[in-house]
């Protein structure tokens, strides 16, 4: 196994320990082990069906998981709501769809977090969620409702919603796939900032140039197992598994 | 972990057993927490203090043909009633021994119905059966040729009413409600007014004044000498009902369309009919088709409205069945047969009606 | 080099022969669309004045002036049948409105709670909810009602073996017989402190939402205001020495005496009413919860929000949009369909008309009235989802 990037080697901020999970009998994940270091990249890629997607989704408890552990700084989620909540907030996660709030305004959905979670007042939540509707580039839409962004515009104000919360790792989970080619760039864009910011992430993508230039590690999953991980210069030019060439063959 | 080869030597997993066959299944869905377990206790015990009586009295303690006498010793349920009086209840006043006619004038339309439910019958020839299908329903049921006997509409009670008033109420409505639909969305302020005061009017008030209206009042609208037979004012009453529902549900229909259809019409040089007739239509009424079931079962079950301006329809006859002494006080166990008879009807229309939405849904 | 123009419909006198010129046929159109109803209306009013001139029938509404000579079996204000017309269809107006009024109060709870079991976890009260549903919705409402009132006058005993599924409670053929608290002067100052608390509770509401604007934390104000709302009359009903006098019927005679009694009609007229109507409550309600997309409620749990937050904040402000306007329209359903209680006997609108008609043989003004009842109704309600829909709607490109 390789090591990433050593900024700060140190205790992994998350880590996932023999976990297995299963959707009544189907077996959609199997003997994931997993340790991310604080401020590490990883792209994850793979068929669908593979269970990526699925796999992250395990980390902030949208999914649960049957057997094994999973530890987020320093917390082991488990059935306690206590321990759930507390690793939600500290892990940002953006999806495929964005899922804005469409009944609030841009402003709104940055703010519902901060103010009902972290119980922050009102007007320093807003002003820190103008400071990242500034660093994605879309502050002059503050006062617009999501339904009149486009797709693009709509996916750089879900990760600056993800931001407000001030999370400690931040979950992508497919974010350009429902985007049309031309707001492809301007997401990818606001994410490679991020990552140079220092910020730990795992992404779910099929941007392999994203992976290319971003990346500490490019993992690929299939048929809900870890098949294969490397750093992204070793992982691209010399795989390893027939899967994973075979994988790389059809989308590079 | 990265680099090993899986593919042959996996071990197969098993979930753990709390998790999946019937033990899994209990857990999810009745006991996965305290709340919901003590949920399920609770309708358990709801259950157990209602239906063992209730099965009791419905089959156990229960006679199923017998004479009145001997049902009125019994605690239980008296379903005799049902058997006894079937033919009066389903049929009314049509001669008993005419009575194979309508049995086969109601066989002949369920085939039809089911016919029309397969989408690949779903052609002009159909429209000429049901058109064939129903004037030989008509000739059945009025006989006077072919050594038939002739039954006067006013005999014509109990199920055959029911059926006759719901299919032609929905049949006649609808062209109208088309009409209507297209009047209400005319820029011709004058079409438009009139339009939208007869729906709003329709639709704000109960079906029963429209039933009063018709029956008292539609003879005094014909010159003297003319009459109007019951059952005809009852039906255009359920006629001009239904248009209106009709009529707002196409409109949605024709809202549903975009714009670029009617300007790809307009552009291909189709005045307004033409264009109706051959772009928009079609594709609004395939739109509306299971909000147009949902007003159907909605006909079905007005026409026992029908009882309170004394038309036999089928809850008539089984009310005049009940005020027989010899049958009287056994009202629970007919309503419950005749609501059993529109379940079991409209239940399987909703259903359908839920299919055709998801397949027509998946088509688009 | 320009060409010369083509022709341009201001300078050039282009006659269009009026039966091609779109604007003239319109006009032509409506006009013979106004003449052919003008003539059919004039037509059946004609006849319809001379009919009624051959029966001797009156016209106008003088007869709401006139001795009503019926009794009316249930109202809200004193009547007797030495009334006229016009206070006896006020009396049937007031049954309706007090119908209508219980009706959807109760239907909209218990449909709400309905449609909420029905998206329930636990596949007991998921499936039994659904059978309701689907039970109610398929059987014709009138059928539903004379079951009823049918297991009132036939299945249920005299007064004298009354059931008693509960203490207090009584089921007879005379009706369904409660145990009330006696009136007392402490329910009226019951009621205004629960005014009261109702106001603190608002300005409480108020007050706890300004401190987390400005502070960040936040205060139960729901709980609070419950409470308060518990409290507040509770306290004045101590102040007044705890009146727990109940007004227990009791037997006398063949009658019970005392307590609340609902006529069979009301009853079996309201039970029918509301279970038919929640039927389709529960329904709209739950379209309108699971018309919140999923994502959206990943999203809020993403954030670290928890359950109740999720619910108030994301799922009910999108989720009543969405339920408003189909509930409305079944509110106006509940109120059109408490016509029926002409058919077993309840003197609402409709049956203290019919019986009007039946006495005066003006059938045209009696409809005519009932008709103008209703539209009131529906008008109105119709104008309120207009501008709440208005008022509404998600804004979108």
């Amino acid at each position: 196994m390789s090591e990433p990037k050593t900024e700060n080697a140190g205790k992994p901020i998350i880590e996932i320990v023999d976990m297995h999970k299963w959707y009544g009998e189907f077996h959609v994940l199997s003997d994931i082990n997993l340790a991310v270091k604080p401020q590490e990249r990883i792209v994850i890629c793979g068929p669908s069906g593979s269970g990526k997607s699925t796999m992250i989704r395990c980390i902030n408890r949208l999914e649960e998981h049957q057997k094994g552990r999973i530890i987020v700084d320093g917390v082991e989620l488990t059935k306690d709501i206590k321990n759930i909540e507390k690793v939600r907030a500290e892990v940002g996660m953006v999806f495929q769809h964005f899922n804005l709030f469409p009944h609030l305004t841009i402003l709104d959905n940055l703010t519902l977090g901060p103010i009902w979670v972290r119980k922050t007042p009102k007007k320093e939540a807003e002003e820190t969620a103008m400071m990242y509707l500034e660093k994605v580039h879309i502050a002059e839409q503050a006062k617009k409702f999501p339904g009149q962004l486009s797709g693009g515009q709509q996916q750089r104000v879900a990760i600056a919603r993800s931001l407000c919360m001030s999370p400690k790792v931040m979950l992508f989970d497919e974010p350009t796939s429902a985007l049309d080619p031309e707001m492809i760039k301007e997401v990818l864009d606001v994410m490679i900032d991020l990552a140079q910011e220092g910020m730990t992430m795992l992404v779910v993508t099929h941007e392999m140039g994203f992976a290319k230039s971003v990346a500490d590690r490019v993992m690929f999953m299939d048929e809900g197992q870890i098949v294969e991980q490397n750093k992204p210069h070793d992982f691209f030019d010399n795989p390893q598994h027939e899967r994973t060439k075979l994988f790389l063959s059809q989308i590079l | 972990m990265g680099n090993e080869s899986f593919s042959a030597g996996r071990e197969v997993l098993k979930p753990p057993v709390t998790q999946v066959g019937v033990v899994g299944w209990l857990r999810k869905n009745l006991f996965n927490n305290w709340y919901n377990s003590l949920l399920t206790l609770l309708v358990l015990y709801g259950l157990w203090a209602t239906v063992p009586p209730l099965i009791n009295w419905a089959f156990i303690d229960s006679l199923w043909d017998s004479s009145s006498a001997a049902c009125r010793d019994i605690d239980g349920a008296c379903w005799s009633i049902i058997p006894q009086n079937i033919s009066f209840i389903l049929f009314g006043f049509f001669p008993h021994g005419e009575q194979w006619r309508p049995i086969t004038a109601i066989i002949l339309l369920l085939s039809l119905v089911f016919y029309s439910k397969n989408k690949k019958h779903w052609k002009r020839s159909l429209a000429v059966y049901w058109l064939v299908g129903l004037i030989v329903m008509g000739v059945l049921m009025r006989g006077g040729i072919f050594g038939m006997e002739l039954v006067e509409t006013a005999q014509w009670s109990g199920l055959p009413l029911t059926l006759m008033l719901s299919l032609f109420g929905m049949v006649c409505a609808y062209p109208l409600g088309i009409v209507l639909a297209l009047g209400r969305r005319s820029r011709l302020p004058a079409i438009k007014s009139l339009c939208v005061v007869y729906i709003e009017l329709i639709r704000g008030v109960p079906l029963i004044s429209l039933l009063f209206m018709s029956s008292v009042m539609f003879p005094l609208f014909l010159p003297e000498g003319m009459t109007i037979d019951k059952i005809l004012r009852a039906q255009v009453a359920l006629i001009l009902f239904t248009a209106a529902y009709i009529a707002e549900v196409v409109r949605g229909g024709l809202q549903a369309i975009p714009k670029g259809q009617y300007e790809a019409a307009d552009s291909l040089g189709l005045n307004y009919g033409k264009s109706m007739r051959f772009i928009i239509l079609p594709q609004a009424l395939k739109i509306v088709i299971p909000p147009s079931v949902g007003i159907l079962i909605g006909a079905f079950k007005d026409t026992s409205l029908v009882v309170i301006i004394a038309l036999y329809d089928v809850l008539k006859t089984t009310q005049v069945t009940l005020s027989n002494p010899k049958w009287m006080g056994f009202s629970t166990e007919a309503y419950i047969f005749l609501a059993m008879l529109y379940f079991i009807c409209c239940l399987g229309m909703s259903s359908y009606s839920r299919k055709l939405e998801k397949e027509l849904h998946t088509g688009r | 080099m320009p060409e010369k123009a083509a022709t341009n419909s201001t300078d050039t006198a282009l006659h269009v022969p009026f039966w091609r010129d779109p604007t003239k046929r319109g006009i032509v159109f409506q006009v013979f669309a106004l003449l052919l109803v003008g003539g059919v209306g004039y037509y059946l009013f004609s006849n319809t004045q001379a009919n009624l001139a051959r029966q001797n029938i009156a016209t106008g509404f003088n007869f709401l002036g006139k001795e009503a000579a019926f009794e009316i079996g249930e109202s809200l204000i004193p009547y007797s049948a030495a009334d006229t017309y016009a206070k006896a269809l006020l009396v049937g107006a007031l049954n309706t409105i007090k119908v209508a009024f219980i009706g959807i109060i109760i239907t909209t709870i218990l449909g709400t709670i309905i449609g909420i079991a029905r998206l329930s976890k636990n596949w007991l009260v998921s499936k039994l909810s659904g059978g309701f549903i689907e039970l109610m919705q398929n059987i014709p409402v009138l059928l539903q009602l004379f079951f009823w009132y049918a297991l009132f006058y036939e299945a249920f005993p005299s007064p004298r073996q009354a059931l008693h599924p509960m203490p207090g409670v009584f089921l007879c053929n005379r009706g369904l017989v409660l145990t009330v608290p006696e009136a007392h002067p402490a329910h009226a100052a019951m009621f205004w402190a629960l005014l009261i608390a109702l106001g603190l509770g608002w300005g409480i509401a108020r007050w706890a939402r300004k401190r987390q604007e400005r502070t960040g934390q936040l205060f139960p104000a729901i709980r609070v205001g419950l409470a308060l709302c518990l409290l507040l009359p509770a306290l004045v009903w101590l102040g007044y020495g705890a009146p727990s006098a109940l007004d227990v019927p009791v037997l006398s005679g063949f009658n019970f005496k005392g307590g609340l009694t609902l006529s069979p009609e009301f009853a079996a007229l309201l039970l029918g009413l509301i279970l038919y109507t929640s039927a389709f409550v529960a329904e709209i309600v739950r379209a309108g919860i699971q018309s919140v997309s999923h994502g959206q409620v990943e999203a809020a749990m993403a954030i670290g929000l928890r359950p109740g937050s999720v619910l108030r904040l994301v799922i009910l402000p999108q989720a009543t949009r969405v339920i408003i306007p189909p509930l409305t329209s079944q509110m106006l359903n509940l109120t059109k369909n408490s016509s029926l209680a002409v058919a077993i006997g309840f003197p609402d609108f409709v049956a203290v008309t019919n019986t009007t008609i039946n006495q005066t043989g003006q059938a045209i003004e009696g409809v005519a009235l009932i008709m103008a009842v209703y539209l009131i109704f529906s008008l109105s309600t119709s104008a309120f989802m207009n501008w709440y829909n208005k008022k509404m709607a998600l804004v979108e490109r």
